[in-house]
């Protein structure tokens, strides 16, 4: 394949991640009104936001890193994305999958959080500080379970690439790592619900007592590319998921293997917004301890499950 | 024109911070705020929709007339589905609610967080205290008229007034964003040592920069 090619393949894949991903968060505003008994948003509210915030006439800069914060979160982002097979023999979303793409994923997942955290730390507001480290606390407890959950794969299927992963749970719905390995889903679909940062786990952002955490003083295109990336990445982590645990997309038409992987992340990112909408937020150490105690435990008999039975 | 004339209406261009210490001053932007062209017609119109429908209101209550703002943030009047959003920093807010009568402790706030919103902003001023004073027009620590300190887009008369009314402001509003009215945030740079001195008339403890970038 020519390289003009895979760059319009991959711009293509990319906008139509980044479109599911924003509209996704329109979806979930719309559920969170209608389980607070109101009409909500219109679901293209996300879109208006992103060009009002691009279209804003002035934007203040605090430094140079301060520049670069949502640039690298949404590197992060697009790195994440960029490695994943989205759909399961499509030329057109396989992006750039390779032999142990699956490790790079997981780096990329940490990398926007950390050029986000010295981007925010200049930004000077008290709250910022204060969000970065609950952020990096609490996504390094819950990458200890995801971790294990994904070494238990490893396991299962020999290989770090989530192409072969996918193609391994193909043919049958029993075949899907959630019916041959339940334990290591279980603790990764735990650890997603941090990842989303929905309710109980949503000290990051906490717009009530810590008023959102990091991007406080983003604005402009600043706050715009942060809230790009948030449909870019919500999209890729979802994919993951699908990817990894429930037997990836797979269809001769590419638009029906679109549909299904619509409605398997729709499904996925549903179990963390029905937990968020139901549960109240956790304090910050009671987050974490929860990430390091059942998650964690479940996570290590995933992978006894897989060695050893 | 020589080079020391423009370099006599550069330094005449800067802000004093008379406000700051000198080692403060060194922390602060001395620069003035400049009037903002309109870029093409057809794309300001596009932006101006966009602006219209995505109105963020900055979390900050500055009167009792805020109360009227969690009914109306609420499942009763829901304003969300107007594409209204609380949002809980300057930075990222373009409406700016005051809730009511200004004291002169509030105003040197509301003066500071108006200043450091992200152009094109917007302010709606609730309740009669914001035109003329209201019940407190004689009272000696209340603002008559909010206007004389930062320029306001659309009055909500009444005291107080319901969150209906305060929908048909947003409303209002609206219709004035895209119709391309809406200038407050250019009025401001304009006349901006008028407004600078009528806030400093009544600020005595001022000890801020001039202008909070």
């Amino acid at each position: 394949m020519s390289i003009t090619t895979k760059a319009l393949y991959v711009i293509i894949s990319v906008i139509v991640a980044t479109i599911y991903g924003l509209a996704l968060n329109g979806v979930v505003r719309k559920i969170y009104a209608r389980v607070h008994g109101r009409f909500g948003p219109p679901v293209w509210q996300p879109f208006i936001d992103i060009i009002k915030t691009h279209g804003n006439n002035v934007a203040i800069s605090h430094g140079i890193m301060y520049y670069l914060g949502p640039v690298f979160r949404l590197a992060g982002g697009l790195g994440t994305y960029l490695f994943i097979p989205v759909i399961f023999g499509s030329v057109v979303f396989s992006n750039f999958s390779l032999a142990g793409d699956l490790l790079l994923v997981m780096y990329f997942i940490f990398f926007g959080q950390l050029g986000m955290a010295l981007g925010a730390g200049e930004g000077g507001h008290p709250y910022s500080p204060i969000g970065i480290a609950r952020g990096l606390a609490q996504m390094t407890t819950f990458e200890v379970p995801f971790a294990l959950s994904v070494i238990a794969l490893a396991i299962q299927y020999n290989t770090l690439n989530i192409t072969t992963i996918v193609a391994a749970q193909q043919g049958s719905i029993l075949n899907w790592t959630l019916f041959t390995n339940p334990l290591a889903v279980v603790a990764a679909m735990i650890s997603l619900l941090g990842m989303n940062m929905h309710s109980p786990f949503s000290i990051v952002l906490a717009p009530q007592e810590i008023p959102i955490g990091p991007p406080i003083e983003m604005n402009s295109s600043f706050l715009a590319t942060l809230q790009t990336n948030r449909g870019l990445f919500g999209a890729a982590k979802l994919v993951l998921f699908m990817n990894l645990y429930f037997g990836g997309a797979a269809h001769a038409n590419i638009f029906v293997a679109l549909l299904i992987m619509i409605l398997k992340t729709f499904i996925i990112y549903m179990f963390s917004v029905f937990v968020g909408a139901a549960y109240p937020r956790f304090r910050p150490e009671q987050s974490m301890r929860f990430f390091l105690k059942w998650p964690t435990l479940i996570g290590i008999a995933s992978i006894l499950f897989v060695a050893y039975f | 024109m020589d080079k020391k004339d423009m370099k006599n209406i550069e330094k005449e261009m800067k802000l004093a911070n008379e406000g700051l210490s000198e080692k403060e001053r060194t922390l602060f932007s001395d620069a003035r705020p400049t009037p903002v062209r309109p870029l093409n017609k057809y794309v300001e119109k596009f932006l101006n929709w966009a602006r219209a429908e995505s109105l963020w209101i900055l979390g900050y209550g500055t009167g009792c007339g805020a109360i009227e703002l969690r009914p109306l943030m609420t499942s009763r009047y829901d304003m969300f589905r107007y594409g209204i959003a609380p949002r809980p920093s300057p930075r990222q807010s373009s409406v700016f609610i005051i809730g009511g009568y200004a004291s002169l402790k509030t105003i040197k706030r509301i003066v500071r967080s108006y200043e450091q919103m992200q152009g094109p902003k917007f302010v709606i001023a609730l309740g009669s205290c914001t035109i003329n004073g209201g019940m407190y027009y004689d009272s000696y620590y209340t603002i008559n008229r909010i206007n004389y300190y930062i320029p306001v887009d659309i009055y909500v008369a009444g005291c107080m007034p319901r969150p209906e009314s305060l929908i048909a402001g947003f409303n209002k509003l609206k219709e004035n964003i895209k119709a391309g009215k809406c200038d407050g945030m250019n009025k401001y740079a304009k006349n901006f040592d008028w407004y600078k001195a009528n806030q400093k008339k009544i600020i005595k403890d001022w000890n801020m920069p001039d202008y909070n970038w």
